[in-house]
């Protein structure tokens, strides 16, 4: 990597973007026609349609408030409208929204209707286009960002090469200041032991432990295992055998020298620099939306046998080394990490290639999946609504 | 050209790098201590296959990353495809 600096975008509360999206964002499932309509009318917003918000209760709703709130916070969002069918949870998520400065408005549907929503929040919508476009990009340092990793569709080449490569690229994030969130709870097993060896302090690794308990506990209780599921029918078709085997190939991506500097809910945002555990699920698209809910701005995404997700707020950097991967979906592939099974490349030239097209993306280049339109929003829901 | 590769001295399977036919010989890189093995191939292995490096029994453990990652159902021949026929998880 050639410089640390980039130009990015730091937002009113000082954290820093490196987009500039101005989103409509529903509450509800109902909600999502008015959102979609405004994004249609008005150029340069994104509304982000999702199945949930209605009687839901207890946990499963903090984190659904969580989630919308830290969406909109996120430091690639310039600006945000909220449209609900009922005004007091419209409300929450506006205020929520509202703490980082920037602009922020929500609509309530009911005794409107869909069509004077659409109007009113299209009026504010071209304020807030016009207020994001004039916003001038600055000089921003690495230190100040915070960054995700996850992999999907893996199979052994994760585990040989592009995981130990983000691996290589986390150990120099971190030394550089920067922030990096990690997951997949489901996907620790058979190696959560060396994730506990990892915690900063025997309080952290004792959270971190008990959060891969419940884990566990919650899928006894349901009377299953995880067999059929983990590892997934691609995982067994690129030649991975048992979740053991899939997890130790999945904490490559942790690197070797950084600690983790505590353990985080769905959602949460890390209280300092260096490199969080983040429960989630191991799904690729609930896991992004809860880092980006979190505050991560790019996501750093390993595939073997080519999971294809996005994000519509965050650039996802696709990476593989798998020559099949690569030569069959290569216009979903940033970064070709081939070279490592022909042994033409090392771990510390996978990692600078990896850091190359991460400076590049928060520059202003698209990702793949950023051009190929993909847009996953993916809410995690804990239990059944009301 | 090594068509397999090996995480950790201790394991006792490798990786496929490359499609390997039965009845090859084939040299694997073990990453570890930079050291270079060879295998007779006995199944076809495809890339991210793993293949046994040694004659394993019934109901021992693999180890891969130096770590154990399932126990075997059958007994395995040193140069057989290790996958989901013959190795299992130990965990549910």
């Amino acid at each position: 990597m050639t410089s640390t600096k980039f130009m990015g975008y730091r937002r009113e509360n000082g954290t820093v973007g490196v987009r500039n999206r101005v989103v409509i964002l529903p509450l509800d499932d109902l909600s999502n026609a008015a959102a979609e309509g405004v994004a249609k009318l008005i150029d340069g917003t994104i509304a982000l349609p999702h199945p949930y918000g209605r009687l839901q209760f207890g946990e499963d709703l903090e984190l659904f408030f969580r989630t919308l709130i830290g969406t909109g916070s996120n430091p690639n969002v310039a600006a945000c409208i909220v449209i609900g069918i009922e005004p007091n949870w419209t409300n929450r998520v506006v205020e929520g929204i509202a703490k980082t400065g920037k602009p922020v408005a929500g609509f309530a549907i009911e005794r409107y209707g869909d069509l004077k929503v659409i109007e009113m929040a299209s009026r504010k919508a071209i304020e807030f286009v016009q207020y994001a476009t004039e916003l001038q990009k600055e000089e921003c340092d690495i230190s100040e960002l915070v960054v995700s990793i996850k992999c999907g569709e893996s199979d052994t080449t994760s585990g040989l090469a592009s995981n130990p490569s983000i691996g290589n690229a986390v150990d120099r994030l971190v030394d550089l200041g920067a922030t990096v969130l990690f997951g997949e709870t489901s996907e620790l097993t058979g190696g959560e032991h060396l994730v506990a060896a990892r915690c900063a302090t025997p309080e952290i690794r004792e959270q971190f432990l008990q959060s891969f308990k419940s884990y566990n506990d919650f899928i006894i209780s349901q009377g299953v295992d995880l067999c059929g599921s983990q590892p997934t029918e691609g995982n067994i078709a690129g030649g991975l055998t048992t979740i053991e085997e899939k997890a130790l190939g999945n904490i490559q991506k942790i690197g070797k020298r950084a600690l983790i500097q505590g353990v985080l809910q769905p959602a949460e945002a890390p209280k300092g620099k260096g490199l969080w555990y983040m429960e989630t699920s191991s799904a690729g698209a609930e896991a992004i939306t809860l880092f980006a809910a979190g505050g991560s701005v790019l996501h750093f995404f390993t595939t073997g046998q080519g999971n294809i997700v996005g994000n519509p707020i965050i650039p996802v950097i696709k990476i593989s080394a798998n020559p099949v991967t690569v030569s069959t979906m290569s216009e979903h592939i940033d970064v070709d990490l081939t070279g490592l099974l022909r042994r033409e490349m090392d771990l510390d030239g996978a990692g600078t290639a990896i850091l190359d097209m991460f400076l590049r993306t928060l520059n202003g280049r698209y990702t793949c999946a950023e051009a190929l339109s993909h847009k996953e929003f993916i809410l995690t829901k804990l239990y059944r609504s009301a | 050209m090594e068509k397999f590769f090996v995480h950790d001295k201790r394991d006792t399977v490798g990786v496929a790098v490359t499609d390997i036919m039965a009845g090859e010989t084939v040299t694997g890189w073990v990453m570890e201590d930079n050291s270079i093995i060879t295998v007779k191939a006995l199944s076809d292995i495809k890339l991210g296959h793993k293949i046994a490096l040694k004659d394993i029994d019934k109901g021992e453990t693999i180890i891969k990353y130096g770590e154990p990652i399932g126990k075997t159902v059958s007994p395995i021949a040193k140069g057989e495809h290790v996958h989901v026929h013959n190795l299992k998880t130990a965990r549910w």
